[in-house]
């Protein structure tokens, strides 16, 4: 793939191409070239990552490198954003204008501006914030502050993941973690899941608070038996004499064109195990102290992070905002006529749903659940009370989802108050095909909620 | 793997008579275990550990105090030998309140931390990567601990077997893997290989130990220990040792044949093995039946005990479970 931007002077960018899936953002892994070298229009001079999807960008223009604009490892761009500047065969002039040094006086004002599409996540750092808005922090940088966070706070918590520490893990979520902790509690592992299960689980019974990063949660249907009888039920059949403090998370969910084995949903499948915590942010917001409350549970704990939110951003919560409680669910939006229970993504579609039912005259309330173990029932309960009507939304699949757990919890709960079935809104009873627009047939998606809102509303 | 003076110190007479009443407590504690079984005091799985008791009672001695074990479903010895009451565990035999996990857990599920015991684990092999972590804690917490792990015959063909082994050598962890080679993996194993070249494979040391002599047990215990104290990386012990009873009482396959048990019980019985010692440097026999005497009174208390017991209460249920703060 290649993007030669035209510009001024005999000067071309190279810019990053459209993203597989429509991603908003990849993340630049090396440089091929530099500086002085000499490129042919198919030369890859760069690569770059859409979750585990790796890019190549090519110069798509002969020349002669000029300067890199993202040189970081792990900087994250932007579709369109340029990363590189090259001087097209035989115009020598024109690239010592160009020269970093001069750029101040370059012609182009627009390449001698700083790079604004690029923010380093090595540094920690969100881009400034703009005047007049507050903060904001993206679901990626969320999630590092509260591993940084609990990892200052208490020795006993480290991070074990594949390239935890040489590649910043999956996302880039542990970028430069390995930089402030060093090797001891920054662990590169490798591809040996059942064995890293139960080291961990190991690890957590001997007062340890390890946090394993999974590539994809798909992995960790490797891991699943370590973590369903290990992690989840020794602390019961030992009657509390050993507890497992222990963290898996990392990415789950759709992901774009991955195919059935690496695009699922396992909330559900989780949820199902007494002794585990089952926890899904919605948004970046709320990300970092849903992780934070996760660190610092007794018990095992799986976090589930969706693909496509990692660069999702929200306003910043406040440095002293209380940690929320595991189990809590959480009211987005009130409305009066049906409720919307949803889970990760799926909370996404129930807020676009709701203010596209708004059109409508319908009122929609909106409740992310972001943990499906404990899952608060009551809160949905109290909202149905109101409403009198509930559609769920998750990704998974259809049998066995939390959807229809809690349509059978308000069937017995709250039979008085409902005028209307539960709607479960989740993914087709099919493991997720390849082809583009039966993808797109698989997925819950806007439209999905939006038709069974207006179904248990009769309208 | 080289051995040295502390090592193959000699044994002293105290010392054998300790050995003695350590492997009859669990030899009498499995023997009454079997006939509660028979009575239907005890349910579901039950894995006696008749015949092996010179494999934990020898570890036991090579360990130090803050060192950590953990084993399979096959725990009532390991439990007994560090020093959980007998009747604490014989209760949960029998499912009652004052058991060991409260009724909740079973032969199977029984730990006791505080004492370095982690378990208790009913999975094949599931044990084992969990043992690893034992020792990556301690390596990551700089302690000065030693874990012994164990499993049989069977589980160490596993695939995650392999992955610990390659864990544990590729970050050093102070831990002795302890397979229990009672040559009765269940039937349907593949063909046994040589278990100490799956280990070696990874780079592991090994030493295969003649796992009904507790003196030859604890010598390599020692050695297998003093090298992961040195920082030498994890050892690997195969105990060649015999199961007298079936794989379960409720699943006696894999039990050797009567002929095959009954010659082994008479020429390496473990406890005969000791018996013999003492006798031949003097100790009567008139001590020897006090010692037996003294256990099988214990063991009678703790099946008292374990019979009399109340069942859970049933508000317990629920108990163990809330695991997110509130």
């Amino acid at each position: 793939m290649s993007v030669a931007a035209k510009t001024g002077a005999g000067l071309v960018q190279i810019t990053v191409p459209d993203l597989p899936g429509g991603a908003a953002e990849a993340v630049l892994e090396r440089w091929h070239v530099g500086p002085g070298d000499q490129v042919t229009p198919e030369d890859v001079v760069a690569e770059v990552t859409v979750g585990r999807i790796r890019i190549e960008i090519e110069a798509g223009h002969s020349g002669l490198v000029e300067h890199l604009l993202a040189q970081a490892k792990g900087a994250v761009i932007a579709p369109g954003a340029p990363i590189a500047v090259i001087a097209a065969r035989g115009e020598p002039d024109a690239r010592r204008e160009m020269s970093p040094l001069r750029a101040a006086a370059a012609p182009c004002p627009d390449l001698a501006e700083p790079p604004r599409p690029f923010r380093s996540p090595a540094a920690g750092a969100a881009p400034p914030p703009e005047p007049d808005e507050t903060a904001r922090v993206s679901m990626r940088d969320a999630l590092r502050g509260a591993l940084v966070a609990e990892m200052r706070a208490d020795d006993s918590v480290l991070v074990l993941g594949e390239n935890a520490a040489e590649q910043g893990g999956a996302y880039k979520v542990l970028q430069g973690l390995a930089d402030m902790f060093g090797p001891r509690r920054v662990v590169d592992t490798p591809r040996l899941l059942q064995g890293v299960a139960g080291l961990a689980i190991g690890a957590a019974f001997a007062g340890l608070r390890p946090v394993v990063e999974l590539r994809s949660f798909s992995l960790a249907l490797q891991m699943i038996e370590q973590i369903v009888h290990s992690a989840a039920k020794t602390h019961y059949v030992t009657a509390g004499a050993l507890h497992c403090p222990v963290v898996f998370r990392g990415p789950t969910g759709l992901a774009a064109r991955s195919g059935a084995q690496h695009s699922q949903d396992v909330a559900a499948l989780f949820a199902r195990i007494p002794g585990l915590s089952v926890v899904q942010p919605s948004d970046a917001g709320d990300a970092g102290g849903l992780l934070r409350a996760a660190i610092r549970a007794p018990g095992p704990v799986i976090f589930l992070e969706h693909e496509l939110l990692y660069g999702s951003d929200a306003p910043a919560p406040a440095q002293d905002a209380p940690l929320p409680r595991i189990g809590a669910a959480r009211l987005l939006r009130e409305g009066k006529d049906v409720t919307i229970a949803a889970i990760g993504l799926g909370v996404r579609h129930a807020l676009d749903a709701a203010h596209a039912l708004e059109a409508d005259g319908i009122s929609a309330e909106v409740i992310d659940l972001r943990s499906l173990r404990p899952l608060d029932s009551a809160s949905v309960i109290q909202s149905v009370r109101k409403t009198g009507r509930c559609v769920t939304v998750e990704e998974g699949n259809p049998v066995g989802s939390i959807g229809d757990h809690l349509a059978g919890i308000l069937m017995r709960e709250a039979f008085d108050w409902l005028d209307a079935p539960v709607i479960s809104c989740t993914n087709a009873d099919v493991p997720m095909p390849y082809a583009a627009n039966l993808e797109q047939l698989a997925q819950v998606g806007v439209t999905d909620v939006i038709a069974a809102a207006r179904a248990v509303a009769y309208r | 793997m080289p051995s040295d003076t502390a090592a193959d110190a000699p044994v002293t007479t105290e010392e054998l008579t300790g050995f003695l009443r350590d492997m009859l407590l669990i030899r009498r504690f499995e023997e009454k275990a079997g006939q509660l079984y028979g009575m239907g005091l005890i349910g579901g799985f039950c894995h006696l550990y008749i015949g092996q008791e010179a494999v934990v009672t020898g570890l036991s001695a090579a360990a130090r105090p803050l060192d950590r074990s953990i084993t399979s479903y096959r725990s009532h010895g390991h439990l007994l030998a560090c020093g959980v009451p007998p009747a604490a565990i014989m209760a949960e035999l029998t499912g009652r309140a004052s058991g060991l996990s409260g009724g909740k857990g079973g032969s199977m599920h029984m730990a006791a931390p505080e004492r370095g015991f982690f378990g208790g684990h009913a999975i094949v092999g599931a044990q084992v990567p969990i043992g690893a972590g034992l020792a990556f804690a301690d390596r990551y917490a700089g302690e000065d601990r030693v874990s012994f792990v164990y499993y049989g015959d069977g589980a160490a063909q596993q695939g995650q077997i392999a992955e610990t082994y390659a864990l544990a050598q590729m970050w050093n962890l102070p831990m002795v893997f302890v397979i229990e080679n009672n040559r009765t993996a269940s039937p349907g194993s593949p063909k046994q290989v040589e278990l100490t070249a799956l280990a070696a494979a990874h780079g592991i040391a090994s030493e295969v130990v003649d796992g009904m002599d507790v003196l030859a047990v604890r010598q390599a215990g020692r050695r297998a220990a003093q090298r992961c104290r040195a920082g030498r990386g994890p050892a690997l012990l195969e105990m060649r040792t015999h199961r007298y009873r079936g794989h379960s009482l409720a699943d006696p396959a894999g039990q050797h044949s009567r002929d095959d048990t009954r010659r082994i019980r008479a020429e390496r019985d473990p406890v005969e093995h000791v018996r013999r010692r003492l006798r031949d440097r003097g100790t009567g026999e008139d001590t020897l039946k006090r010692i037996d005497d003294a256990v099988r009174e214990e063991i009678a208390e703790a099946a008292r005990l374990a019979r009399d017991a109340p069942e859970p209460r049933d508000d317990s249920l629920f108990d163990h479970l809330a695991m997110v703060q509130e």
